[in-house]
């Protein structure tokens, strides 16, 4: 078969793979850009199967079966309050995919060598190749033909991407397995560093360049090993200095990450699919940390050296004290309430509260209430974590919105009910100067004539910060369980 | 040995409230003490003997033996010269106590060793709110006070038409919008009145429309009063702001059926508002309540304690009891304030009192503690209740301003958008200078998919953020292309490489289209 049929299908499965991720643009269009990626998908491997993946195709065959049994039960069986556990350790397989198949390319590129200089010919092929040479090239199949016709300039630069490719992906492998970590509960999701800190890192990339400088000058399979063992250490690291509330930003850098592995790959392989999709896929990923970060009001390299910048002297004291509410007082206030926002953070996936809270949204848009729903960019540990679990919950999307769509519309809601949330919600933000989190944009719901926290205890949230809010005259603390709470306002309700 | 708490019987001609209520007694048993009462102690407020009884709160005959038998003193009056000679070394006293007007017995007091709390002199923080017996008193005061006058008044508060003939609605004007004044407010818009409502704190304003009453603005451009800075209450006013208010009043006056002043500025008489002319100018029948005849009247026509009635027909109320005309209500509000003092006394709650004079409830409320007369107290750590600091308000821009705003925002736009171009471009060319051109054909396509990438994703809803990273992710498995290239290899070591490549990347593409599609069906629209 023909490689221009190869890249014809893969300008195919390029276009759909764009369109597949334009169509996100809309809940509705979507659903239809989900099936444009799948076609895209399935062009894409038919298409190198029959043509330059045609060696063992019927191992590759079962071991694609094999993948999709695995990756069917993975996908069916997982809640969606694990989303971001599952995203994590799916980036850890592209990474280590990455890895495992730049190690291949510099193992053909062994072999290659092998082969010529055993047949007495040089190789990289000279500017001025030899008739015999190029009869010679011609008997390597598959990835290696592309090797053996590569100049030495060619090899040189096929070893950057190697190296870059590699060093990425197992980047992106220990990032992902510690992120999954993390949120799976499995780690402790505190920030944690090894004596040296930053400087551990930053030794540890130096002398990964030290040893990429050295496999470019041909010192051998070694280095790449060692360069390797090097970059997973470096993303164990980084990610164990990350606490938990930046695990949205984390994640779309290693989402970011695995299509940048999967681009370095795509220039070794000379495959110019693996480029689009690696490129596409490294910048919507890049994006995302982006908006998460502006989200937070921090730079983006400080989320990733850890920790809360330094804050610029003693935050405000704080005077007051939370009132608490029981059920009864809470099912009375949104009896009398004609509008009621209900903000939701990662306390309501952690308390699986999203259906209470669905149904309690039903119960209330019955009685003629306005309800709606504020999400704030970095509520949860996934962008958008809150609006999947609101829609597994049957919320309908519509009453769902943006922190800049409702912000302005707090001064005319008679409850907020805040589930889980804290640090989005912090009047500090914006009135405390000396906060750690002053300037970060958040839900002005303190402008609301009553809101309502429901919170496991008192106490301060992931980062710290004590959480001016609790301790308004407006607001009131319902102490308990999530999920319980909800329940048990849901059945005073009328 | 368990504390005693005890409460005697309010010696005052007409005072008819009671520092410890059944209820109240209930709770303070629970923060470990005991309780006792003087025979007939809570009859004037409707709370008999043998409610206190149940409540477990032992009776005892007499005032002496109460004095006596107690640790800790609660009663709402000051004490009398007898009442302050029975208190011993070592005995609490928590009680309304007016210190700046009770020095001597004070002074007394604090030789004898006995600790003496003010109810008067909780400090106006949020914490002490419910503790803040001036306040609960200063709410029923301002009911009553709408009551009294209704009770005064000859007709309807509501407009009213009816077959007998049309009923014009109540004119109320409320002075002084603090806690009695917002009490007044609520009160007598509630009844159906229209109501008027002054204060010389502007900020205010807010809370005075909330409750559904008109604030009256004067055309005056004075620096506003900060009530933070006062710890919530007001401050004097300029000669000039005060002429400016009482020319608006005197407007006002023939209008108004009733008139509830409320002004009082603390330690100091109370400020005339209501002038006799302005008495003379309203219609006959009409009211005024005073309700700072306590401290002089806030009209120079009140007497205290009494109700008179003009020439012109005008009533005049100067009472100074109304929290006790409400006996049940008070003591029981009283009670409640004395119960979260203890609280916060009793924080282990042990029943033993800790009396922390680090606390700034606590230290601003003690006057005399340890032998030593502890007021006045230091300034409470914390800023009062009252509204924030006005911020400075943001400059209008004229148009322009605007436009030289934008243009300049333009300009830098592009200065940076070429700077980057510029970079780029110097960097691209430069790889194309050592780079061979294969390796730039890849190049360009990587370029171009970035710049696609980054046009495509900002279009991307917030809301699918989730599912974004899941189909990135499962179209990321992409480089299973690279490993179906190097499965057929001759070396087995690559052939096993590339087919465990080959099986995780299978499992990314499944597993994240799938969960992508289940994601996507579950947004639905309502």
């Amino acid at each position: 078969m023909d490689y221009g049929f190869t890249i014809a299908a893969y300008v195919v499965a390029a276009v759909l793979f764009i369109l597949s991720l334009g169509g996100l643009s809309g809940q509705e269009s979507a659903k239809r850009a989900i099936w444009y990626g799948i076609a895209g998908m399935a062009i894409a491997v038919l298409a190198t199967l029959i043509g330059p993946g045609l060696g063992l195709w019927w191992l590759s065959l079962v071991l694609i079966a094999a993948g999709a049994v695995v990756g069917y039960q993975l996908a069916t069986r997982v809640g969606m309050t694990q989303m971001p556990e599952l995203v994590a350790i799916m980036h850890s397989l592209v990474g280590l995919a990455a890895v495992f198949v730049g190690f291949n390319a510099d193992i053909e590129l062994g072999r290659v060598a092998a082969a010529f200089t055993e047949a007495g010919l040089a190789f990289p092929r000279p500017e001025d190749v030899s008739p015999a040479a190029a009869e010679f090239a011609k008997a390597f199949t598959g990835f290696a033909a592309i090797v053996a016709k590569k100049t030495a300039v060619e090899v040189s630069i096929l070893k950057v991407e190697l190296v870059l490719g590699i060093w990425i992906g197992a980047v992106t492998f220990t990032g992902s397995v510690v992120a999954y970590g993390k949120l799976a509960g499995k780690v402790d999701s505190a920030a944690r560093k090894l004596p040296g800190g930053h400087m551990l890192n930053a030794g540890a990339a130096a002398l990964s360049l030290l040893f990429a400088v050295m496999y470019l000058g041909g010192a051998g399979t070694w280095t790449l090993v060692l360069l390797t063992l090097l970059a997973l250490f470096i993303g164990y690291h980084l990610i164990m200095g990350i606490g938990g509330a930046d695990m949205p930003v984390v994640v779309s850098m290693l989402n970011s990450y695995s299509g940048w592995a999967a681009a370095a790959i795509g220039f070794s392989l000379g495959n110019d699919l693996l480029i689009v999709v690696g490129a596409l896929v490294g910048s919507s990923g890049a994006i995302l940390s982006y908006i998460m970060c502006k989200a937070m009001n921090r730079q983006f390299v400080s989320v990733i050296l850890g920790g809360f910048g330094g804050a610029q002297g003693p935050a405000a004291e704080i005077e007051g004290e939370q009132v608490a509410i029981d059920s009864d007082g809470v099912a009375a206030a949104l009896n009398e309430a004609d509008s009621v926002i209900i903000v939701p953070g990662y306390g309501m996936a952690v308390a699986q509260a999203q259906n209470a809270v669905s149904d309690m949204t039903r119960r209330l848009r019955n009685a003629g209430k306005e309800v709606r729903f504020a999400i704030h960019p970095v509520a949860g540990r996934l962008p958008g974590h809150m609006n999947v679990l609101l829609a597994e919950a049957k919320v309908p999307y519509d009453i769902v919105l943006e922190m800049d769509e409702i912000n302005d519309d707090f001064p005319d809601t008679d409850v907020v009910i805040v589930i889980g949330s804290n640090d989005i919600v912090n009047p500090a933000a914006q009135e405390d100067p000396n906060s750690p989190i002053a300037g970060m944009p958040v839900l002005e719901v303190w402008k609301a004539k009553q809101v309502i926290v429901c919170k496991r205890g008192q106490g301060t949230g992931y980062s710290g910060i004590e959480n001016p809010l609790f301790f308004r005259e407006n607001t009131r603390m319902f102490y308990g369980d999530a999920r319980q709470s909800i329940d048990s306002v849901l059945s005073k309700i009328d | 040995m368990t504390v005693k708490i005890g409460t005697p019987k309010e010696v005052a001609e007409g005072e008819a409230r009671v520092a410890m209520t059944p209820d109240s007694a209930k709770a303070l048993q629970k923060l470990g003490y005991a309780c006792a009462i003087e025979t007939g102690a809570g009859k004037a407020a409707g709370f008999a003997d043998a409610a206190y009884e149940e409540a477990g709160v032992e009776i005892i005959k007499t005032g002496a033996q109460l004095y006596k038998a107690a640790d800790i003193v609660a009663k709402v009056r000051p004490p009398t010269e007898t009442e302050a000679k029975r208190l011993r070394k070592g005995q609490l006293l928590i009680s309304f106590f007016w210190p700046a007007q009770n020095e001597e017995q004070m002074q007394m007091l604090a030789d004898k060793g006995t600790s003496v709390i003010a109810m008067d002199m909780v400090p106006r923080i949020s914490r002490a709110q419910k503790m803040d017996a001036l306040s609960s008193m200063a709410n029923i005061a301002g009911y009553r006070a709408v009551i009294e006058a209704g009770n005064n008044f000859g007709r309807f508060f509501t407009g009213q038409v009816t077959a007998a003939g049309k009923v014009p609605p109540a004119k109320v004007l409320v002075v002084g919008a603090g806690v009695a004044g917002l009490a007044a407010i609520g009160t007598s818009t509630s009844l159906g009145a229209i109501t008027y409502a002054f204060d010389v704190r502007p900020e205010v304003a807010e809370q005075v429309e909330s409750m559904g009453a008109e604030f009256v603005y004067l055309d005056f451009a004075e620096e506003t009063q900060d009530g933070a800075a006062t710890g919530g209450y007001a401050a004097p006013s300029s000669p000039e702001f005060r002429e400016a208010q009482l020319a608006k009043f005197r407007e006002l006056a023939p209008e108004m059926d009733i008139v509830i002043t409320t002004a009082l500025i603390p330690g100091r008489e109370a400020p005339e508002l209501w002038t006799e002319d302005m008495v003379k100018s309203m219609k006959r029948g009409s009211v005024i309540v005073d309700l700072a005849a306590e401290k002089g009247g806030n009209c120079k026509l009140t007497v205290m304690d009494d109700k008179i009635v003009t020439d012109n027909g005008v009533t005049i109320i100067g009472y100074t009891d109304f929290p006790s005309r409400m006996a049940t209500q008070s003591s029981s509000l009283y009670a409640t304030n004395v119960r979260h003092m203890m609280t916060d006394l009793t924080p282990e709650k042990d029943g033993q009192v800790v009396h922390d004079m680090e606390d700034d409830v606590i230290r601003g409320a003690t006057v005399a503690h340890a032998g030593e007369v502890t007021y006045p107290p230091p300034p409470p750590k914390v800023q009062a209740i009252a509204a924030a600091p006005k911020k400075e308000p943001e400059k209008e821009l004229t148009p322009e301003e605007k436009r030289a705003q934008e243009l300049a925002a333009f300009k830098d736009q592009t200065k940076r958008q070429v700077t980057l171009l510029g970079v780029g471009a110097v960097l691209v060319l430069a790889v194309g200078l050592v780079a061979p051109a294969s390796f730039m054909q890849h190049f360009i396509v990587f370029v171009l998919s970035v710049f696609v990438g980054f046009q495509v994703i900002w279009g991307v809803s917030h809301s699918l953020h989730t599912p974004l990273m899941a189909v990135t992710n499962a179209i990321s498995s992409i480089i299973i292309l690279g490993a179906l290239m190097q499965i057929g290899s001759g070396s087995v070591l690559i052939t096993v490489l590339a087919a465990l490549a080959v099986f995780m990347a299978a499992i990314n593409i499944f597993g994240g289209f799938l969960v992508t599609r289940r994601m996507l069906a579950m947004f639905q629209k309502s």
